[in-house]
């Protein structure tokens, strides 16, 4: 059994759900209270990103710096500079889609606690189409020394995962999604930044999930169970660094392990995963998210059915993988 | 710093500071010479005269803020950090060698005294911004001045405009931005790569107070430092014109030399250049 509090509703149909965003939007508002060296820029998307909440409450601490993602995080690398821990917040796409440079130089490399926080990341984006639907946000905050990477997996979390990234005193990366979705976790439930969570234990299959994905993955464990495969669920909400320990040593146990994230598997989540299995425990895996295309218009539920990324259409490939290969055993 | 040195003695002080350019050029190998040297006498004239800085204490609460926009100019930064008293001048011979504090692109996390980290173009400026508007709204501390240096081909940059127009703005008056204008860049003249005219058009339109300067009259650069301090509604820009090389009468005004250092004999020449104004003092062992 997993002493993790996981919602007791978590798999009805009624689940409460919620956007990511809120959550960031209401841990900024905590940390606010808590510091008051926090301040918070925006480009022109203040409410999309949750952070009017913040703006609302302390508006001498928000910067508006207008449709210019390049601007936003180099002013707030400067407000670093003279001791404040800056937020800033615009869609993933734009940042740190477009303003990587600026990040890699003068928050990375030049060591400052700027906070990135990318909203509307993945398909579930919907009708704004590819353009807006980030997904290659996780494999260009990965690859940057100094940078954390936070992936909430509902809301609930993501309150508690902005206040922890306020505190932490690094350059920090932190992705949120538009779309209501359900909440798994519990106030009561952990969450600190570098630890994966064992939300179910098994010992067939490590199923591991980052963001939203982990819910899709409590469900998927279900309908195995019915099958007759005990499935573990392991939720990695810290990208970077990455749980090794955790990961490692629920697959010496199960000897499989499925990676789920609704990004470009090549460099994001499954990517790490990868990395660390072909190193240290080169166990078979199967990567769930979008493998080498873009997204496009649509209903979020429908984007996510169509590319695979919902319980129903993973079971099938799931299945297939458990069927074709066998559990990894230490010592090959 | 402010005040202690005459006008005599801050030009000795920046012709000291070409030397300490060319002689760490030429032992590191590789780096850029004709920047630095046009851009001496405005580092010289900020780190031993205008800017409340106590070199000794780098992060001294009540500091004046240095930030280096095109970060490929660190040997003038560096040589009058040195001069400043941040570090013994020894210490400039290991410039972009293994090891040494002196990164070919300035490291703030490498050297006490930075306080950004630069190379990529464009962005220092932002950061310069970000400072001023903490200054002003945040914690309020008037006295405080943020000063910044850009280049010429750097204004291509789309994120200088973003920060001019955030800049003015928010009407950041502790701001105060010298543009190195020595009408080089890498590709040939800045009227040739990518036109910058009418550039103080383009800056009070942004909103911003406009000077143009002789940038090798150390009394003008303390003249626009003092007027773009008491402009109280508005950042400040400095059009600083430069002659690329300054100094080294056979680097003045030729783009080969943007990102060249000298070597052995080329040092030996530029220094003699140096010593003797161009050929101007005669006698000594010249």
């Amino acid at each position: 059994m997993s002493d993790y509090k996981l919602n007791p509703h978590y798999a009805s149909e009624d689940v409460k759900k919620e956007p990511i965003r809120t959550g960031f939007g209401r841990g900024l508002k905590i940390a606010g209270k808590d510091d008051e060296n926090i301040v918070a820029l925006c480009a022109d998307l203040t409410e999309s990103t949750q952070m009017h909440m913040f703006r609302d409450e302390f508006p001498e601490r928000f910067v508006e710096v207008g449709v210019a993602e390049q601007n936003l995080v180099t002013v707030a690398s400067g407000m670093a500079r003279a001791g404040k821990i800056p937020f800033t917040s615009s869609y993933a796409a734009f940042s740190p889609g477009r303003n990587w440079e600026q990040i890699r130089t003068t928050i990375c490399l030049n060591d400052m606690p700027v906070k990135i926080v990318g909203s509307h990341a993945g398909v579930s984006v919907g009708p704004d189409g590819a353009t807006h639907q980030m997904l290659e946000d996780l494999a260009l905050m990965r690859v940057l020394p100094n940078m954390v990477v936070v992936v909430p997996g509902d809301s609930i979390e993501a309150e508690k995962a902005t206040i922890a990234i306020a505190e932490n005193g690094k350059p920090s990366y932190i992705r949120l999604a538009r779309e209501k979705t359900p909440i798994f976790s519990t106030e009561g439930s952990p969450f600190e930044i570098g630890k994966a969570y064992v939300l179910r234990t098994g010992s067939d299959i490590t199923l591991a999930g980052t963001g939203l994905m982990t819910h899709q993955l409590l469900l998927l464990a279900r309908m195995l169970e019915d099958s007759g495969v005990n499935a573990e669920v392991l939720h990695v909400p810290t990208i970077k660094p990455l749980d090794e320990e955790a990961i490692l040593e629920s697959v010496k146990k199960t000897g499989r392990v499925v990676t789920a994230e609704e990004a470009q598997i090549a460099g994001g989540f499954g990517g790490a995963v990868a990395e660390l299995l072909s190193e240290k425990c080169p166990a078979p895996l199967h990567r769930i998210g979008m493998k080498d295309r873009f997204g496009e218009s649509g209903d979020p539920q429908e984007l996510l059915e169509h590319f695979g990324l919902t319980a129903e259409t993973m079971l099938p490939h799931v299945q297939q993988f458990i069927d074709k290969v066998p559990q990894y055993k230490p010592g090959y | 710093m402010s005040g202690q040195l005459t006008i005599t003695q801050l030009q000795q002080k920046a012709n000291d500071i070409r030397k300490d350019i060319i002689n760490s050029l030429e032992a590191a190998g590789s780096g850029h010479s004709a920047g630095p040297l046009g851009m001496a006498d405005l580092l010289t004239t900020l780190y031993l005269d205008i800017m409340n800085i106590r070199p000794h204490q780098p992060n001294w609460s009540e500091r004046d803020y240095f930030f280096l926009s095109n970060g490929h100019c660190a040997p003038v930064q560096y040589a009058a950090m040195a001069e400043a008293g941040y570090f013994d001048k020894s210490e400039l011979k290991t410039l972009r060698k293994f090891g040494s504090r002196l990164q070919g692109h300035p490291e703030r996390t490498a050297l006490p005294g930075l306080e950004n980290t630069s190379g990529p173009l464009g962005s220092g400026l932002s950061q310069a911004a970000g400072v001023a508007y903490t200054l002003q709204y945040l914690d309020k501390q008037l006295h405080r001045f943020v000063y910044a240096a850009t280049g010429d081909g750097e204004l291509n940059e789309g994120n200088i405009w973003e920060a001019a127009m955030f800049a003015g703005k928010y009407k950041l008056s502790q701001l105060v931005v010298f543009i190195d204008r020595n009408n080089i860049q890498i590709d040939g003249s800045t009227e040739d790569v990518m036109p910058l005219e009418d550039l103080r058009g383009k800056w009070e339109s942004f909103g911003w107070h406009v000077q143009e300067i002789d940038g090798h009259n150390v009394e003008s650069i303390q003249d626009a430092a003092s007027m773009a301090r008491a402009i109280t509604n508005k950042p400040s820009v400095v059009i600083t014109h430069t002659i690329p090389g300054k100094g080294v009468d056979f680097m003045e005004y030729d783009y080969k030399w943007h990102g060249t250092p000298p070597n052995r004999e080329q040092a030996k020449a530029a220094l003699r250049k140096l010593r003797t104004l161009n050929g101007k003092i005669v006698g000594g062992n010249e």
